[in-house]
C-alpha cells in the first residue's frame, strides 16, 4: 500500500484485520498530506482521542472507590495480564478511508503527553473542524492552527475535560435554588 | 485535492471548485462590507424550535430573508454516553448505544456488539446474523419513515406525517414482538441474540413487507408529484460530490450527490454480500435527490428484509447465540441442574466477561450514513474507551455550506433533507 514511505513513520501494526500506522507527532501534517494526496485517503471518518492514564494499574474517576478503577485492576477480579505499556498518555487515532472502487481503511495514530499540541488537519480534511473541537472539548488535546478551537459539546464555560481518566465521576456539585 | 474515482462517481459537475467556507469550514462568516450597511440581523434559530429535529441551535445572519452567515451550535443533548460506558461492564454497556441514535437504535446496538465480537474473535451463528440483518433493515425503514414524516411537516405536506407514522407503528409492533419493547430493545448479545425470535414473527413481518410497497407509492405520490414539495426542494441546498466527501457526509446525503457509496455493498458486513439489492444513487446533490434516495432505499430495505425472512424461515431449530460459556449466559434451565452453569452465570452477571486487549474500529451503514465505533480494551471486564463516529455530527457541521445564499425558508427544507439527529451528534 506504500505506508512505509509515510513521512515520520514509527511503525505499522496489523491487528484483527486493521492496519494502524503510527507517526511522529511533529510530522503529522506531512503524513496526512502524503496519505491524502499520494495514497488517496480522501475521506476522514473519525478522530478518536484516548487517555491511557493508569493503563494496567489503578485509575481514578471510577464508581466504587476514590482512586481505583475497581474491576480492571490487575490480578484481582479483573485483568489476567497487565496490558503492554503505551508510549505516552494520549493516543490520537485518525480513521481514514480511501473512498473508491477498491476501498482501503487505515488508522493513523500519533502519541502525545499532557500539554502537547498537535498540528490541525482542518486544511487537509475540512470535516476535521468539529472532530478536533470534540477531542479538545472532551479530552483537552490542543490542535495548533485550528481556526476556531472552542468547545463543541460541553457548555462554553465548562471546566475540565470529561473524557480524561482523572476527571471525577459522580462528584458534580449540586446547586440548589436560593443558594448564591 | 481530494478526488472521487470514476467508478464510484458518475454525474454532472454541479459547480466548479469548492463552496466550503474558509477559514472555518463549519461557519459561513458575514462579509464585512455587508455588515457596514447595517441591514444584517443575527437570529437564533433554536435551540427550541419545532423544526430543528431536537435541540439544534443555528445562529443565522440574515439580510432580509437571505442567509449571509451561519453556524450551528450543538451539545444541548450531550449526555456523556462514552464516559458512562467506560464505567459499565461490556454486557451492560450494550444498553447505551441504542440511546445515542434513537431512531437507528437497533443498528447502533448491533454496531457496538460487532466491535465486541471483533475483539473477542467469537463466531456468530448464521441464524443470528440473518435475524440481525432483517431487523437492521426494518430499523432503517422506521428511521426513514420518521424522517419523511417530519420533513413533510416542515414543508407543509402535513398529511404525510400521519401516513408515515401509521406504517412506523407497524414496524415498532414487530420490534415489540421480538424484543418486548418498541425502541430500545437491547436484543443483541456478544455472540448472537438475547433470545430466539418468537413464533409468528416471520408471518407478521411478511404481512408488513407486502403492505409497505403500496404505502411507499403513496409517499412518492405525495412528495415527488407534489408541486410544493418540488419547488421547495429542487435545486435547493446543492452540494457537489467532492465537497460532500471533504465535509464527511455519508449515507443518503452522499448518494444524493452522485457517489455510489454504500458500506453494505462496498465493505460488506453481516451477510450483505449474499443477497440481492441495489443502491439508489441520484446525482443533482439537492434536497430533492437526497429525499428520493431515502424513499427508494425503503424499497430496497424491504427487498433485503424479505430475503432474510426466507433464510430465517428454514432455520427453525438452529441456535441463535454462540456456545461460548465464558461470554454467553448459559440456558436458563441448566441453572437448576448444573453447578458449572450456575458459576458461569454468576460470573458473567456480577463481573462481566473479559475482552482481550486491543483496539478496533467497526463501521456500518446506518440510516444516516457511516456509523463507526472505536473501542479500546485493556483485557478487563469494562471497556477502556468507546468512541462513536456519529454521522449526524459532520452533517450538522456541513449545513452552513449548503445553506449559504439561500432564503431562511430554505434553511428548514435543507436541514430536514440532511436528516440529522441530535441524539446522534451530541451523544
Amino acid at each position: 500500500m506504500g505506508f512505509e514511505r509515510i513521512p515520520g513513520l514509527i511503525g505499522e501494526i496489523e491487528d484483527r484485520g486493521e492496519t494502524t500506522v503510527v507517526v511522529e507527532k511533529e510530522r503529522l501534517s506531512e503524513a496526512t498530506l502524503y496519505l491524502r494526496d499520494e495514497l488517496g485517503f480522501n475521506f476522514l471518518s473519525d478522530i478518536a482521542a484516548t487517555d491511557y492514564l493508569g493503563w494496567g494499574g489503578e485509575t481514578a474517576g471510577s464508581w466504587g472507590s476514590a482512586d481505583g478503577r475497581d474491576l480492571n485492576v490487575p490480578y484481582t477480579l479483573g485483568l489476567d495480564l497487565v496490558p503492554e505499556p503505551k508510549p505516552k498518555r494520549f493516543s490520537l487515532s485518525y480513521h481514514l478511508l480511501a473512498l473508491r472502487a477498491d476501498p482501503v481503511r487505515v488508522r493513523l495514530q500519533t502519541w502525545l503527553d499532557d500539554g502537547d499540541a498537535v498540528a490541525s488537519v482542518v486544511s487537509v480534511w475540512p470535516v476535521a473542524d468539529w472532530l478536533e473541537r470534540e477531542a479538545y472539548d472532551l479530552m483537552g488535546i490542543v490542535f495548533e492552527g485550528h481556526p476556531n478551537l472552542v468547545r463543541v459539546l460541553m457548555p462554553d464555560d465548562w471546566e475540565g475535560h470529561p473524557l480524561r481518566k482523572d476527571y471525577p465521576i459522580g462528584g458534580e456539585p449540586v446547586r440548589f435554588s436560593g443558594e448564591e | 485535492m481530494a478526488t472521487v474515482s470514476d467508478s464510484v462517481f458518475t454525474g454532472p459537475v454541479l459547480y466548479e471548485g469548492t463552496r466550503i467556507p474558509s477559514p472555518v469550514p463549519s461557519w459561513v462568516q458575514v462579509d464585512p462590507a455587508r455588515l457596514e450597511d447595517g441591514n444584517v440581523l443575527e437570529v437564533n434559530f433554536g435551540p427550541n424550535h419545532p423544526s430543528t429535529h431536537g435541540v439544534l441551535r443555528l445562529v443565522v445572519d440574515l439580510d432580509g430573508e437571505e442567509i449571509v452567515g451561519m453556524r450551528a451550535v450543538i451539545g444541548y443533548l450531550h449526555t456523556g454516553f462514552e464516559k458512562s460506558m467506560e464505567q459499565k461492564s461490556w454486557w451492560k454497556a450494550i444498553n447505551y448505544p441504542s440511546r445515542i441514535d434513537y431512531l437507528a437504535s437497533f443498528q447502533n446496538e448491533l454496531l457496538f456488539v460487532l466491535a465486541i465480537e471483533k475483539l473477542l474473535g467469537i463466531e456468530v451463528p448464521p441464524k443470528a446474523t440473518w435475524i440481525r440483518m432483517a431487523l437492521s433493515e426494518l430499523n432503517r425503514i422506521h428511521s426513514h419513515l420518521v424522517w419523511l414524516g417530519t420533513m413533510g411537516l416542515e414543508l407543509g405536506v402535513q398529511s404525510l406525517y400521519f401516513y408515515c407514522f401509521d406504517q412506523r407503528e407497524r414496524v415498532l409492533d414487530l420490534f415489540e414482538m421480538v424484543t418486548g419493547v418498541r425502541v430500545h430493545g437491547r436484543y443483541c448479545q456478544a455472540g448472537g441474540l438475547a433470545e430466539d425470535i418468537p413464533p409468528g414473527f416471520v408471518a407478521d413481518a411478511r404481512t408488513f413487507c407486502r403492505g409497505m410497497p403500496k404505502a411507499i407509492d403513496e409517499y412518492e405520490h405525495m412528495t415527488q408529484q407534489n408541486k410544493m414539495w418540488q419547488k421547495r426542494t429542487k435545486g435547493i441546498g446543492v452540494v457537489s460530490a467532492e465537497d460532500a466527501i471533504r465535509l464527511g457526509l455519508s449515507g443518503p446525503n452522499l448518494r444524493g450527490s452522485g457517489v455510489n457509496w454504500d458500506l453494505r455493498k462496498r465493505e460488506p458486513y453481516l451477510f450483505y454480500d449474499q443477497i440481492d439489492f441495489e443502491v439508489p444513487v441520484y446525482e443533482h446533490g439537492d434536497s430533492y435527490d437526497r429525499a428520493r434516495v431515502r424513499i427508494d432505499e425503503m424499497r430496497q430495505s424491504l427487498r433485503i428484509a424479505e430475503q432474510c425472512l426466507d433464510q430465517i424461515e428454514g432455520m427453525g431449530g438452529e441456535p441463535w447465540i454462540a456456545d461460548d460459556r465464558k461470554v454467553v449466559l448459559p440456558p436458563r434451565e441448566e441453572l437448576h441442574t448444573s453447578m458449572e452453569s450456575l458459576i458461569h452465570h454468576f460470573k458473567i452477571v456480577t463481573e462481566g466477561y473479559r475482552v482481550p486487549a486491543g483496539e478496533v474500529y467497526v463501521t456500518i451503514e446506518s440510516p444516516r450514513g457511516e456509523q463507526g465505533c472505536y473501542v479500546v480494551s485493556d483485557g478487563g471486564p469494562k471497556p477502556w474507551r468507546v468512541h462513536f463516529r456519529a454521522p449526524s455530527f459532520p452533517t450538522i457541521a456541513a449545513a452552513p455550506t449548503l445553506c449559504q445564499e439561500h432564503l431562511i425558508a430554505d434553511l428548514i427544507a435543507i436541514s430536514a433533507s440532511l436528516d440529522p439527529l441530535m441524539g446522534d451528534s451530541d451523544r
